[in-house]
């Protein structure tokens, strides 16, 4: 199972290692892609956005089953490394885990498939619905015991996530939040880490991505998903972009994809790996 | 250490090989040091030269996204937590190391040694796991949220209790047996024989015991990420979540770019430094004493 704990931490110790090894290295080795006319071959190096990243790193499998002949290296970094590595030439394509910006439409944007985040609770909190309004109390310290929101009398524990995270980003942008202005009893840094946050403490509050959150319900552990803006939060609402906190997943290339980054891209996009974007729980793009 | 200028024996070429030989390791041994440092400079300099070292202390807050990089809260919570573990776990360990080479019978205190360097061999994800699913949620049931510098200073207490127990356990091993038979023999009891001969006589070895579990604490990064809450602030009571300079790095590094990156490269640097003054201390100490 790729959202495990414990892969959690690998990568965590394997981008250390890696940022360290690429900042005495100087650049990864960035092979250009050679173009062959009858068969692909070479190394697609892709980095950014670890939502992405187990996702593209499936789909780069089964790219690589099509073109024997080809590699695909997938390191995770954040969208802003994402966008930094494509801009720079150091990635072949990037990942990046939300919509495109405005200072940055000299790259061209791939959409692959959509993720939303969703806010947790623990399944025994009595609370079944939160108001927007009272979300940004919450998470900006205005209100800090559940009786306030109709639940009962125990202090609530905010969950944030980490600077510099997408999923924190996203959170932000919709509810208009300046993260300096969050008071947070707990900061964490991977989803799954979220979760496990929220189900050892009944009082938790915190949010996730929804892919990761419907994958874990499912599975028997006592969390539950709040709907926003009187949308639920599923799979399903977040394909028909109902859902207000959802996110686009886009890969970006420099100049106008060729060759083998061609090839690529346009088998991320296709019909083909709608069943590997379900599987990592994200939401496949609506034809 | 003897000086080994003087020793004829080094006239033979298998002997001058072996010299090179060592010269050569013992260089590249420093050599890391001094690069790792180096490096640590080098990549925090880019934050360095346009912003006052001082606003690393002064900032209102550790927001590097917004341009804020205030890192005394995340020191004091390495400070503490390493503190209360250190005092937790060195009276703990040197009473576990007495009584397994003193009290315990033969059959018990194998076993038991066996057990205690298992601990040590425990990797940190372990314990952190082990912190997240069953001490934060019960501390959480006495005080709200949970995750918190109490929590962090016991997971550290068990994973460096190993070090100093290990260590006393080796350094009381050391103590000559006549001196314990020479305070049986004028009469003490083996309670103050323990307290007035063996303690004094292992001392250095206790010491070196405690640097290294110090070190240890400060230099602990997983379980530490995964049970302190890593809120930053300094904390008012040890049931406020905390986050420690190492935790900070392991969090932010893989998401971090430009100054935000040389921020906590920048906080490399103080671990560092802290590191440095404690051996620096502890060579001051050991020699104070001598």
């Amino acid at each position: 199972m790729y959202r495990s704990a414990e892969v959690f931490w690998h990568q965590i110790f394997g981008s250390i290692v890696a940022f360290l090894l690429v900042s005495f290295l100087g650049a990864p080795g960035s092979a250009k892609a050679q173009t062959a006319t009858d068969q692909l071959s070479g190394k697609l190096v892709i980095t950014g956005a670890s939502t992405l990243a187990p996702l593209i790193a499936e789909i780069g499998k089964g790219f690589e089953s099509l073109y024997t002949k080809v590699r695909v290296d997938v390191q995770t970094g954040g969208s802003s490394r994402g966008i930094a590595d494509a801009r720079q030439g150091l990635a072949d394509i990037g990942m990046v885990s939300r919509a495109m910006k405005d200072e940055e439409q000299d790259l061209h944007a791939f959409p692959v498939a959509r993720d939303g985040v969703g806010i947790i609770l623990h399944k025994d909190n009595p609370v079944q619905t939160l108001s927007d309004e009272q979300i940004i109390a919450i998470y900006t310290g205005k209100i800090t015991n559940w009786k306030d929101v109709g639940g009962k009398d125990a202090a609530i524990t905010v969950v944030n996530k980490a600077e510099g995270r997408s999923t924190l980003e996203v959170f932000l942008h919709y509810f208009k939040l300046k993260n300096t202005a969050v008071k947070a009893q707990v900061v964490i840094g991977d989803n799954e880490q979220g979760v496990k946050t929220v189900v050892g403490n009944r009082n938790a509050i915190g949010y996730v991505s929804i892919g990761t959150a419907e994958y874990d319900e499912s599975q028997g552990v006592p969390i539950k998903l709040l709907p926003t803006g009187g949308v639920n939060a599923s799979t399903e609402t977040v394909r028909n972009g109902t859902f207000p906190i959802s996110r686009p997943l886009h890969i970006v290339t420099r100049t106008p994809p060729v060759g083998l980054a061609k090839a690529f891209i346009d088998y991320a996009q296709s019909k083909a790996v709608h069943d590997t974007i379900k599987q990592q729980y994200f939401v496949p793009l609506a034809e | 250490m003897t000086p080994s200028s003087s020793n004829t024996s080094f006239r033979w070429p298998s002997d001058r090989l072996l010299l090179w030989l060592l010269h050569g390791a013992a260089s590249i041994a420093g050599a890391i040091v001094i690069l790792i440092a180096a490096f640590l400079i080098l990549e925090a300099l880019p934050v360095l030269r346009h912003i006052s070292p001082l606003r690393f202390f002064t900032d209102s807050s550790w927001h590097p996204a917004e341009g804020l990089y205030k890192l005394t809260p995340m020191l004091w919570g390495t400070l503490l937590a390493m503190a209360g573990s250190v005092l937790i776990a060195t009276p703990l360990g040197i009473f576990s190391a007495v009584f397994c080479h003193y009290y315990a019978p033969q059959a018990l205190a194998r076993p038991y040694r066996r057990l205690i360097e298992l601990l040590a061999g425990i990797p940190s994800v372990v314990y952190g796991f082990w912190g997240l699913v069953v001490l934060v949620p019960l501390i959480g049931e006495i005080h709200p949220p949970g995750p918190s510098l109490l929590a962090g200073i016991l997971i550290l207490t068990i994973m460096i209790l190993p070090t100093i127990a290990l260590m006393a356990d080796a350094s009381l091993a050391n103590v000559p047996q006549h001196y314990l038979r020479g305070a049986a023999a004028l009469g003490l009891p083996r309670g103050a024989a323990i307290r007035g001969v063996v303690l004094p006589a292992a001392k250095s070895g206790l010491f070196t015991g405690v640097i290294l579990e110090t070190g240890r604490a400060i230099g602990e990064t997983m379980a530490i990420l995964m049970v302190c809450g890593n809120v930053v602030q300094t904390p008012s009571s040890i049931f406020d979540p905390i986050r420690t300079l190492t935790a900070n790095i392991a969090l932010e590094m893989a998401y971090a770019l430009g100054d935000h990156r040389a921020a906590l490269f920048v906080s490399g640097l103080v671990l560092m430094t802290m590191i440095i003054a404690l051996t620096i201390a502890a060579e001051w100490i050991s020699r104070g004493r001598r």
